[in-house]
């Protein structure tokens, strides 16, 4: 059995090598099988014929290209819409203490545990042609279901906590000091805000964005129920990846999935470095609060 | 109280907070309150003529029984995949750490497409499960592996940050005390991360309870054998079964509040008890 001289040099919290290994080897073999090899998949399958083919599965296809063009008006849109909503939300709910609040913060969570298909399907009963505001909408000659305005408010639904849910963890890590000092040296409000509140915040509030972002592109649930599939119309990128599946259009999926999913791999990019950047200054501002006499040491 | 100092010196008080409820109710409290408003217009008998059929009761069944599996998997991996990014070192570790979170980034149609291609005769995992009559395409076994996907983020991530702060004072008390490293791990470790293995998996299973762009891609949506809930919804509106869609879209809403709730009393009682 395991050597006496090998286990006094064993702190008692580590676990024996073997184990250690074993554990390793099956937690690799995990994201291998559930995470690396269906991401690596994406790819292969993509560029199967060839980068001309590729790239003619993208282009060339007229209804692909349209959905491509549709994603980028409807993300940002949504994404806008969400950004100043978690600005205000994360202001309100980080700053200040309010009857309600506990609620408030758990209501937020909300679009995450409903499901996509659903939020659709509310979304029609109230704009479709039966939906309550339908005949006052077809009467003045509106649309917003199968088209533009639905698939954006599909959108924001499923998307709005993103941003919000990071930011007010960072800004209550932060404090509220320097903006109480800034009020009080005379600043006003847009000026706290701009000056001591946007620094301090910009990293986690861009990974907010980004995430919010990759969110909004691939949505499908809610959006497949409003858009009404029209091709060349109302197809985001994920619908069309639906319908060329369904078409037994492999490598015209593929292509453009990889897309989204060279849109994934930049989000997680983003999130370490952003992270590590965050976690560097909320580390600098502890050190300046602790107020050492000795200056921080830099490498 | 720094709470009062804080309204009485900071700005935008009204502003942020008015603009944060006004928003919340016109994105999603009138969309919500609007498909309960139709849903109660339904009589009795129509509702559960909707909500109980053999079709609905199967596709409840299936989408909660598959959350349930695909989020027990969830709980036994992610406790060894936190527990090996915590606690070891090992080459490329941090990329690994950061795919943890793909699940979260890649649109589902993406995930959906590629899990159903994985699985076919001629896919990478097919060509070896198929001839051991594995069927991961088109199957209840595909909803499940699609939805351990979907959640795999979900318990890793709760439970890396308490596995960061366990005191390794107190392994190092119960090795001295004569407890083996299981014993330990059992007795010492298990008990502290219990609660956020608990958040993960409720979070996990409320996450795979609405799951729809990656089911439909995998699971052929067969009535009564492989069509989720989600699914049927969708099946149904494109009958213009407007009520029935309705219906059965309030139960699954039920279900997720109901799940939300819970979680919320699960992290109360975790801090009380671990705060």
């Amino acid at each position: 059995m395991a050597e006496p001289r090998a286990v006094t040099h064993l702190r008692a919290h580590d676990d024996p090598p073997a184990v250690k290994a074993a554990l390793i080897l099956a937690a690799v073999a995990v994201m291998a099988f559930f995470v690396v090899v269906p991401l690596v998949n994406v790819f292969v399958q993509a560029f199967a014929g060839g980068v001309g083919v590729y790239w003619r599965n993208l282009v060339a296809d007229a209804d692909t290209l349209h959905s491509i063009k549709l994603t980028l008006i409807v993300a940002p849109i949504a994404v806008g819409s969400n950004l100043v909503f978690g600005i205000a939300a994360a202001w309100a709910i980080a700053r200040f203490h309010f009857p309600g609040r506990t609620l408030l913060t758990a209501l937020i969570d909300l679009p995450f545990t409903v499901s996509p298909v659903v939020v659709g399907l509310f979304l029609l009963l109230l704009f479709g042609l039966q939906g309550t505001f339908g005949p006052w909408l077809r009467a003045h000659d509106l649309k917003i279901v199968f088209a533009l305005p639905g698939l954006v408010l599909a959108t924001a639904f499923v998307t709005f906590p993103v941003v919000a849910r990071e930011l007010i963890p960072l800004m209550e890590a932060i404090g509220a000091e320097e903006e109480v000092a800034a009020v009080s040296l005379g600043a006003r409000g847009w000026q706290v805000f701009r000056l001591i509140t946007l620094p301090n915040i910009k990293w986690g509030l861009l990974y907010g964005v980004i995430l919010c972002n990759a969110r909004a592109m691939g949505e499908f649930g809610a959006v497949y129920v409003v858009s009404g599939h029209i091709a060349g119309k109302t197809d985001t990128m994920p619908l069309r990846v639906e319908k060329l599946f369904q078409e037994y259009n492999l490598p015209g999926a593929f292509a453009l999935a990889s897309v989204l999913a060279m849109l994934a791999l930049v989000t997680l990019f983003a999130k370490t470095a952003l992270e590590w950047k965050t976690r560097r200054d909320l580390a600098e501002a502890e050190r300046l609060r602790s107020n050492t006499s000795t200056p921080p040491a830099r490498s | 109280m720094t709470t009062d100092v804080n309204r009485r010196v900071l700005p935008g008080f009204s502003l942020s907070l008015g603009y944060t409820l006004l928003y919340m109710s016109l994105l999603v409290a009138i969309p919500l309150g609007a498909g309960f408003l139709k849903a109660s217009h339904l009589s009795f008998s129509e509702f559960w003529a909707a909500v109980a059929s053999e079709r609905a009761l199967a596709a409840y069944r299936l989408t909660v029984g598959a959350s349930l599996a695909s989020a027990v998997i969830n709980v036994v991996v992610g406790v060894l995949v936190a527990w090996v990014l915590v606690r070891y070192q090992f080459p490329l570790k941090g990329l690994l750490d950061s795919l943890v979170d793909l699940p979260f980034a890649l649109p589902t149609a993406v995930a959906g497409l590629v899990y159903s291609d994985l699985f076919v005769e001629q896919g990478w995992y097919g060509r070896f499960l198929v001839p051991l009559g594995i069927q991961g395409a088109y199957s209840r076994l595909g909803i499940v592996l699609v939805l351990v996907f979907i959640g795999f983020p979900f318990v890793v991530r709760t439970l890396q940050p308490v596995l960061e702060g366990l005191d390794k004072d107190v392994e190092e008390a119960a090795a001295c005390l004569g407890a083996n490293r299981l014993q330990t791990a059992l007795r010492v470790i298990f008990p502290s991360i219990l609660p956020a293995v608990i958040t993960g998996f409720a979070l996990a299973f409320a996450r795979s309870l609405g799951e729809y762009g990656s089911v439909v891609f995998v699971s052929g949506n067969m009535p009564f054998r492989t069509e989720i809930a989600p699914v049927l919804v969708v099946a149904r509106l494109e009958e213009f079964a407007y009520t029935e869609a309705t219906a059965i879209a309030v139960v699954l809403l039920t279900i997720s509040f109901v799940t939300l709730f819970l979680i919320n009393l699960l992290e109360r009682w975790s801090k009380r008890h671990h705060g």
